[in-house]
């Protein structure tokens, strides 16, 4: 064998050991809290073993010993109005600074920019008087208005960039057709970043299954929790953790995000790499 | 005042337009907004019938107010004197409503379509930033809790005590310290792994492309807290599976021997497994975004640098990673001011532990889970908490001002 074959060799057996070796770091932790949702009895750690005995036991008991579906509908709703507040505001705005030179343009361009380097959700104290004075506690409008005007800044820039790459001569010929700005929008424009849109939908829906923070301090009563302030509880005291059903639990939240995250993958990398690009 | 202007032009309905929301701001502000900013001034006298706290709010919303106003101000002066320019110019001003009506609607769109993004952005992001600015030089903590008990200003105390009083200080430059660490580590760390990963994976003789990319990333598309508790669980000290399972494993080893490591206990170990979890959540994101580029390299420009003598790490150095850079730096940044910002890894992996380095900071806290112990402890210093925060933000705004100055991506949207 020449050298240069030998290196590659060497080269090529390193590549795989190493992609190998990292697919099993990621699967082996993802796995050990899967199997655990299905072992019986009560878990006192997750490991990775083999049982004989497969139940759904833990389902069963996160539905009717603790208020897991209604944390689970909570946090749907919270979800889906997010979502839907969230990218009508974020296309509407990212289409303006897109295509138009208005007064104010690049000051609020610029004020987008550093606003979404502020840890907002951490001014709980603030938002928490807020509540207090409008009746927000324990209301779901409270925190989704919280997180999709947080989530405005870093996703306006991202829609705008992406605004940027549809030639502007479309808009030009809708308008000299007679549509109005609205439907020129909406019919013409609205339709071609729909990846974008994509994933816009994808990140405000995520929003309220991963935030902890703000959720924990303005949802005070059990039946009000969302999803993830409810786990954490189960796991919170070593001395009165339920593993199993935290897992179970776990699975059912997981499972819709990961299924929409890879049907909307494609979309991902164009919308990414159109909106980075134009820095 | 506005509208004066535009009827000395004779522009009447721009005129009564502005004339009318004069009049709206002079009756609000004289029914409710001067009260509202006398209380924000004495924040209350006496206790019960008063409510510092909500003092304190309305104030703020009637300095948004008066904030919004003094824009139109501003904007109608220009918009008469500009005007009048082009009256003297020869050109004639709308006068008719319709006109107006239908220029506002064609002109006025982007604002029309911009409206409601400022106006959440003011509900979450302006008005809290605003109250926080303010409750940092309050006394607002445990023994003042309104509306039993009033609120008072205190100046510049609170950032006093956290840099003059000892303890305070001690604990502040440590979690600062370690914030700093953590920020530049493990951000380093989950861009190299995901730009390595990418690289490796990208070589034309791998097999399988798409079933790695799938498996790579799943730690991004499982949300994070997730995998954070589960984490938290398998390395447990005693039971965890780190310690019983993986540990024995890599013991197979011949010459390899490792005990059982205080992955809970030990400041030092914690913060190494708080490390590589990030490693593991953050790189994902890289991974795609770079994949995604380097399917973009034109291959013929590796292939004559390979042509003409470089090597693979030259060909990575001079091409493939300015090419990387050049698309993804912003994004670069971003991953860097999460990470100082990083709450849910710290918090619920050890819960900022194990032990205390006091004033309810934990050995392993960065600054926001230090805040947000110090808000919800068993006896809060809310006014403390929003001064680190203002802290912070002075931090991670100033720092990222700095760079995307040298960036120079402000300067070419302006």
């Amino acid at each position: 064998m020449s050298r240069s074959a030998a290196r590659t060799l060497v080269l090529q057996v390193f590549s795989y050991l190493f992609l190998i070796g990292l697919a099993v770091a990621i699967l082996y932790p993802l796995s050990i809290t899967v199997i655990s949702a299905f072992k019986p009895g009560n878990l006192i750690a997750f490991r990775l073993e083999w049982s004989d005995q497969w139940t759904l036991a833990n389902f069963a008991r996160l539905f009717a010993e603790t208020p897991y579906l209604l944390w689970y509908r909570n946090t749907l709703v919270i979800a889906l109005a997010t979502m839907a507040l969230q990218v009508t505001v974020v296309s509407l705005a990212g289409y303006a600074f897109s295509r138009f030179r208005f007064a104010g343009r690049s000051q609020a361009l610029k004020f987008f920019l550093l606003a979404q380097m502020i840890p907002t959700t951490a001014a709980f104290a603030a938002f928490y008087v807020m509540a207090l004075l409008v009746h927000g506690l324990d209301q779901y409008w409270f925190l989704t208005l919280a997180y999709v005007g947080g989530g405005i800044p870093m996703n306006t820039w991202l829609m705008k960039g992406y605004f940027d790459t549809v030639p502007v001569s479309l808009d030009e010929a809708a308008l000299l057709d007679g549509a109005s700005r609205l439907r020129t929008f909406w019919q013409i424009v609205l339709p071609l970043v729909r990846p974008m849109l994509a994933i816009q939908a994808l990140w405000a829906f995520m929003t309220p299954f991963g935030e902890y923070m703000l959720a924990r301090f303005l949802l005070r009563s059990p039946g009000a929790l969302t999803i993830a302030v409810g786990l954490q509880s189960f796991v919170a005291d070593p001395r009165t953790q339920k593993l199993a059903l935290f897992a179970a639990g776990a699975i059912l939240a997981a499972l819709p995000i990961v299924v929409m995250f890879f049907f909307l993958q494609k979309g991902f990398v164009r919308g990414l790499t159109a909106g980075a690009s134009r820095e | 005042m506005p509208g004066l202007g535009h009827a000395y032009l004779r522009v009447w309905p721009k005129a009564i337009g502005l004339g009318l929301a004069t009049v709206v701001f002079v009756v609000q502000f004289t029914v409710w907004g001067a009260g509202a900013l006398a209380d924000l001034v004495t924040l209350g006298d006496v206790p019960m019938q008063h409510n510092s706290l909500f003092m304190l709010i309305t104030g703020v919303l009637q300095l948004v107010i008066c904030a919004v106003f003094a824009i139109v101000v501003v904007a109608s002066v220009r918009d008469a004197v500009h005007t009048a320019r082009r009256i003297r110019a020869g050109w004639l001003p709308e006068r008719g409503w319709a006109t107006t009506w239908r220029s506002l609607g064609h002109r006025g769109f982007p604002w029309l379509v911009v409206a409601p993004a400022y106006l959440l952005m003011v509900f979450a992001v302006v008005f809290p930033v605003v109250v926080t600015v303010f409750l940092a030089f309050t006394n607002y903590d445990f023994r003042h809790i309104p509306p039993a008990r009033l609120l008072d200003w205190v100046g510049w105390e609170n950032f006093g005590q956290i840099f003059l009083l000892t303890s305070y200080r001690s604990t502040f430059l440590q979690v600062f310290g370690w914030t700093v660490t953590w920020t530049a580590v493990a951000t380093t760390l989950q861009i190299a792994l995901g730009v390595f990963t990418a690289v490796v994976a990208n070589q034309p003789f791998v097999r399988g492309k798409r079933g790695f990319g799938v498996v790579f990333l799943l730690p991004w598309a499982v949300p994070a807290f997730i995998t954070i508790m589960s984490f938290s669980n398998m390395f447990n000290d005693s039971a965890g599976a780190i310690n019983t399972q993986v540990l024995p494993l890599f013991n197979l080893l011949p010459g390899v021997e490792i005990g059982a490591l205080p992955w809970k206990t030990d400041p030092l170990w914690t913060k190494v497994a708080l490390l590589g979890i990030q490693g593991w959540l953050g790189f994902p994101y890289v991974f795609m975004l770079v994949t995604s580029i380097l399917q973009s390299i034109p291959t013929d420009v590796l292939e004559a640098a390979r042509i003409d003598g470089a090597g693979g790490w030259q060909r990575f150095r001079h091409i493939t990673w300015p090419w990387i850079l050049l698309v993804s730096a912003p994004v670069f940044i971003t991953q860097y001011t999460g990470n100082f910002n990083n709450f849910s890894t710290i918090y619920l992996f050890n819960g900022g532990g194990p032990g205390s380095i006091g004033n309810g900071a934990g050995s392993t806290d960065i600054l926001i889970s230090w805040v947000y112990k110090i808000t919800t402890g068993g006896s809060p210093q809310y006014s403390v908490a929003a001064a680190i925060l203002l802290l912070i933000s002075t931090v991670v705004v100033g720092v990222s001002i700095l760079i995307f100055r040298r960036a120079q991506s402000l300067q070419m949207e302006a």
